[in-house]
């Protein structure tokens, strides 16, 4: 079973990530000066990816454990802890954070000008939030750190967005609130249910009741569902994406809308087996609908961040299709995909952000023919869509082959289905690179279009470093998830075997409690 | 005759904290002759300083363990009531400091305002420590005729006139009910004191539809006083109308001791008619969610909305209520000490709004604070924030105490419901969000700024976030001060 491994560093690793940022948010109160705050913020994310060095070289990916965890007693009446630690799962998340934010912080040096020092307190305390969401292992901190999030996303969105953000914003925030509030109420049936733990790592050797198990499967369902998004709970995504700035819709795109994935391996599949299996005919109708319908939905997209929301559902359907199939290509490529997709698209809209901030226009049409004025960019985002599409060489392909292998184990039809989903991608990426790069230039406001400068090519580069890395070089992401997504299939199968409890004997639980 | 009158002194130690308020109160009034009109605020800060030596009393009692009923069984001192008695401080101190500014800009500055404000809190301290129905109906009395005449008390303005007549005639007709009941219960068990109701209803047939009838009357009095729904109809009216300090005092303190006597009765006393009580109060506290929450969503004015939202708080608290034992009661104790707190730094934060001319009472008048005083915006977004119950703020801890003991006891319908709703009212708190961020500033228009204002705003900011991170303290606090209770 899974254990929680002390960190050995001699240094609260984890703990300095989480606390890093926000002891920037906190410095930068004091910071009058708009260039002073933004390379206070950019000093900060630096340091943030600089422990992400030892986080990942000294992460041991041949063990399933939890690795450099902590335990100090937080609430003691509740049996609440700050326990905290990551595996295979979660590490690549912490350090997808800390890169994405550094590069959200670049993007925005010249695009926000107007009450810059609270934008960046925004920023690093979405970082802080992110990453503890990833390294949380006690529910109640987790629950924390997930809603608390909410906070500065919703901020961003709604004082630096575009002239429809009041609108976005508070439909993000009602929607993920409403499901995260639900989950809440599960988290509490699932501490008196086990004898009053939040200890995430007891209570997945806990063998709750099978109608306990549906119920409490359904709540955090709706928390992650939203989130994730999938089809029908995704229609906040294309809103917020956007009217968010470009930061925004980096973070959002390349790490939130991964929680609700991450949620479901670590949580979901883990606690509530038997409900995850009932579940799973309908997650997957649901993923491939999902695939279907993002890409259609993009075709018709004449906005270029739209197009890139609903390429996102798509995206996101292919995760979920990769995670339920439960086998270990379709776990290991929904994880990887889910890193691959927050690469990807968080470089398509560094991309958008670039051009926008340029032209002050997202549709489509208004470009054309960019691609002999501005020719870094137009390579960089030639790259970006190939790696979109899945083109073999990109990280995309290997994400998307493993997801296809593990869905054809479980029924050939998904994977089928993917395919055609696959195609409609290259289809809808290629065309939007067709009439935003090539033909004739129609819109005159484009004849003195200014590529790439040097801060925006730096932002960039690492985004396109690891395209070709993981593309060309898969088990380096592998190797680390391997151990762990093994040990949880294990788990999920070794659990399902087992008989659950009678539904009898988990409802009384779930009232007696504790 | 001196040994008798020390001996006599000597008995009034456990309510020492109360005489030292009543002490204070009287002290204003006579000093208020001799004040001049520059200088009323003197008289609040004296107010102030009674207020925290009671506090030290209470302390001292608390380190000392004094423990007991006195006065034939009327008057108990116990960890519960001294628990309340703190949060009654609290409110009363805040009130305090949000007042002195604003009473000087409505041209209301008179002394009888502290000294009425001190007797409404000596009322809530006695509603606290009431050990018996007669001294608990004098507490709330003391408690609700002091603040009637506080919601009247700008006199030149119809609204507050308004306020403070319909507070008056609806709360007489709240009390009339009360007394009915208490006359039942007394009819039934024969004594008035509340454990003397417990030791009969341990033996009674508790199928008596009498019986259920005295219960329904004293929860509809007591769902009157902390504004449940439906005995909330005065609570907006009379929320707008009176003076801003005074809604933001009357929607702490006086509810707060509402809670105290619910919690007295109906989990002490009435204890063995949970299983019946239990149900009302679930009831209660969904249609109290409901309507406080959805109604809230619709105003304007920023005191309604507060209203409204104050009702949708009380529906949390019944849940907690409903829930019963000692993790629900200790979940309601410490949601009422969280609100009071966090409702305090809000209604600060409006009362800056108000200034000579600008009345500062609509939501669209908060347009662009976050640029015109930081400060004041980032405050008002913490409280709005911890209102709406979003971790790392205070508001989230009460509600997690609250959900769970609603699923512990088995009612997790109501939980699901609470959560749902608070997800509701995240709609109309955000929305004062929106306009303190995402709009223009209407016109340059200055705070008020008074270090009294200051103090109470750094104090329950303080407060929120320090509960919100570390809750081990007051928690524990609570759930030690409910064992006077059980």
């Amino acid at each position: 079973m899974l254990e929680l491994i002390p960190n050995q560093l001699g240094y609260p690793l984890l703990s300095l990530l989480i606390f890093l940022p926000v002891a920037g948010g906190v410095l930068l109160l004091a910071v009058r000066d708009a260039r002073a705050a933004r390379w206070t913020a950019l000093l900060f994310s630096l340091a943030e990816l600089a422990l992400c060095i030892p986080l990942l070289t000294k992460f041991d990916g041949s063990i399933p454990h939890m690795q450099f965890g902590e335990s100090v007693a937080w609430i003691k009446d509740w049996n609440i802890h700050y326990r905290i630690g990551v595996d295979g799962i979660s590490v690549l998340f912490v350090a997808l954070t800390a890169l994405l934010t550094t590069v959200s912080i670049m993007v925005s040096w010249t695009s926000i000008q107007d009450r810059v020092r609270e934008f960046m307190i925004a920023m690093l305390f979405l970082e802080a939030g992110m990453i503890g969401v990833f390294a949380a292992l006690d529910l109640f901190l987790f629950y924390v750190f997930w809603e608390a999030m909410l906070i500065p996303m919703y901020l961003l969105i709604g004082i630096w967005g575009g002239p429809n953000r009041l609108y976005a914003a508070i439909k993000f925030f009602l929607y993920t609130l409403v499901g995260s509030v639900l989950m809440l109420v599960a988290i509490l049936a699932v501490y008196f249910t086990a004898g009053g733990t939040f200890d995430v790592l007891q209570l997945m050797n806990h063998q709750f009741g099978r109608t306990f198990q549906l119920w409490a499967f359904a709540a955090f369902f709706a928390a992650f569902a939203v989130k994730v998004p999938m089809f029908p709970f995704h229609t906040w995504l294309p809103d917020a994406h956007v009217e968010a700035p470009t930061a925004g819709s980096i973070i959002l795109a390349g790490i939130l809308i991964k929680m609700g994935a991450y949620g479901f391996l670590r949580f979901s599949l883990p606690l509530f087996p038997h409900a995850a299996i009932a579940w799973t005919p309908t997650i997957m109708v649901l993923s491939v609908f999902a695939i279907i319908y993002g890409a259609y939905m993009a075709f018709a997209q004449t906005d270029f961040k739209k197009l890139i929301a609903y390429s996102s559902v798509s995206h996101m359907g292919f995760v979920t299709l990769g995670i339920f199939a439960m086998n270990s290509q379709g776990v290991e490529g929904g994880l990887l995909q889910m890193i691959n997709h927050g690469i990807s698209t968080g470089a398509l809209f560094l991309a958008v952000g670039v051009i926008y901030e340029r032209t002050h226009t997202r549709m489509i049409a208004d470009y054309g023919g960019i691609a002999a004025k501005v020719p870094v960019y137009a390579t960089f985002l030639m790259i970006i869509t190939l790696s979109s599409i899945g083109l073999p060489g990109t990280n995309g392909f290997i994400g998307e082959f493993a997801i296809l292998l593990g869905a054809f184990q479980y029924k050939a039809v998904y994977a089928v289905i993917g395919s055609i989903g696959i195609i409609l991608g290259a289809g809808y990426m290629l065309w939007l690179y067709q009439r935003v790069a090539f033909g004739t230039m129609t819109n005159p406001h484009n004849e003195h279009l200014q590529d790439m400068n040097l801060r925006e090519v730096a932002a960039a580069l690492p985004l396109v470093v690891l395209v070709f890395w993981i593309g060309l070089y898969p088990n380096a992401a592998f190797s680390v998830m391997h151990a762990s997504t093994e040990n949880l299939i294990r788990h999920v199968h070794a659990k399902t075997q087992a008989p659950a409890l009678p539904a009898a004997a988990s409802a009384a639980g779930a009232v007696s409690g504790n | 005759m001196p040994q008798t009158l020390t001996a006599f002194i000597g008995q009034l130690d456990p309510i020492a904290p109360e005489f030292l308020i009543i002490g204070v109160a009287l002290a204003i009034l006579v000093i208020d002759l001799f004040t001049d009109r520059k200088y009323k605020a003197v008289l609040g800060w004296i107010g102030l300083a009674g207020v925290i030596c009671s506090a030290v009393l209470t302390v001292q009692l608390m380190q000392e363990g004094a423990h007991g009923a006195f006065f034939g069984n009327t008057f108990l001192l116990d960890p519960f009531a001294n628990y309340f008695k703190l949060v009654f401080y609290v409110s009363c101190g805040l009130g305090i400091l949000v007042s002195l500014k604003y009473l000087e800009i409505e041209d209301i500055h008179r002394g009888e305002y502290y000294a009425l404000m001190l007797f409404a809190t000596s009322g809530m301290m006695l509603m606290a420590s009431a050990g018996d129905l007669i001294s608990l109906y004098l507490g709330l009395e003391l408690m609700a005729l002091s603040i009637y005449v506080l919601a009247g008390f700008m006199r030149r303005d119809s609204r507050s006139n308004e306020a403070g007549i319909k507070y008056l005639l609806l709360g007489s007709f709240s009390s009339g009910i009360m007394l009915y009941g208490m006359s039942l219960l007394y009819g039934l068990a024969g004594t008035t004191n509340l454990n003397g109701i417990l030791a009969f209803l341990k033996g009674a047939d508790l199928g008596n539809p009498v019986l259920f009838l005295a219960m329904i009357m004293l929860m509809v009095s007591f769902g009157f006083k902390v504004a449940a729904v439906p005995f909330h109809m005065w609570v907006p009216d009379v929320y707008e109308g009176a003076p801003t300090s005074v809604t933001a005092f009357m929607s702490a303190g006086p509810k707060v001791a509402g809670f105290a006597v619910l919690l007295r009765v109906f989990i002490h006393a009435l204890g063995p008619l949970h299983a019946d009580a239990s149900t009302v109060f679930a009831l209660l506290a969904l249609l109290t969610m409901a309507v406080g929450n959805i109604m809230a969503i619709t105003q304007t004015n920023i005191k309604r909305m507060l209203a409204y939202s104050s009702i949708a708080h009380a529906g949390y608290a019944l849940v907690g209520l409903a829930a019963g034992g000692p993790d629900g009661a200790a979940s309601v104790m410490l949601y009422v000490l969280i609100y009071a707190v966090m409702n305090m730094g809000a209604f600060g934060v409006v009362i800056m709004l108000r200034k000579a001319g600008v009345r500062g009472e609509e939501i669209s008048d908060f347009a662009g604070l976050g640029k015109t005083n930081k400060t004041a915006a980032f405050l008002m977004l913490i409280f709005l924030f911890s209102l709406t119950g979003i971790p790392p703020m205070a508001g989230f801890i009460g509600k997690f105490y609250i959900f769970k003991s609603a699923v512990q006891a088995g009612l997790v319908w109501l939980a699901v419901a609470g959560v749902l709703f608070s997800a509701v009212s995240a709609y109309f708190y955000l929305r004062v969000i929106m306009q303190m961020y995402m709009y223009e500033p209407k016109e340059e228009f200055s705070l008020v700024r008074s270090p009294a204002l200051a103090l109470a705003l750094a104090i329950s900011v303080t407060a929120v976030i320090i509960i919100g991170v570390y809750p081990t303290g007051v928690l524990e606090f609570a759930r030690a001060s409910v064992m006077g209770l059980l």
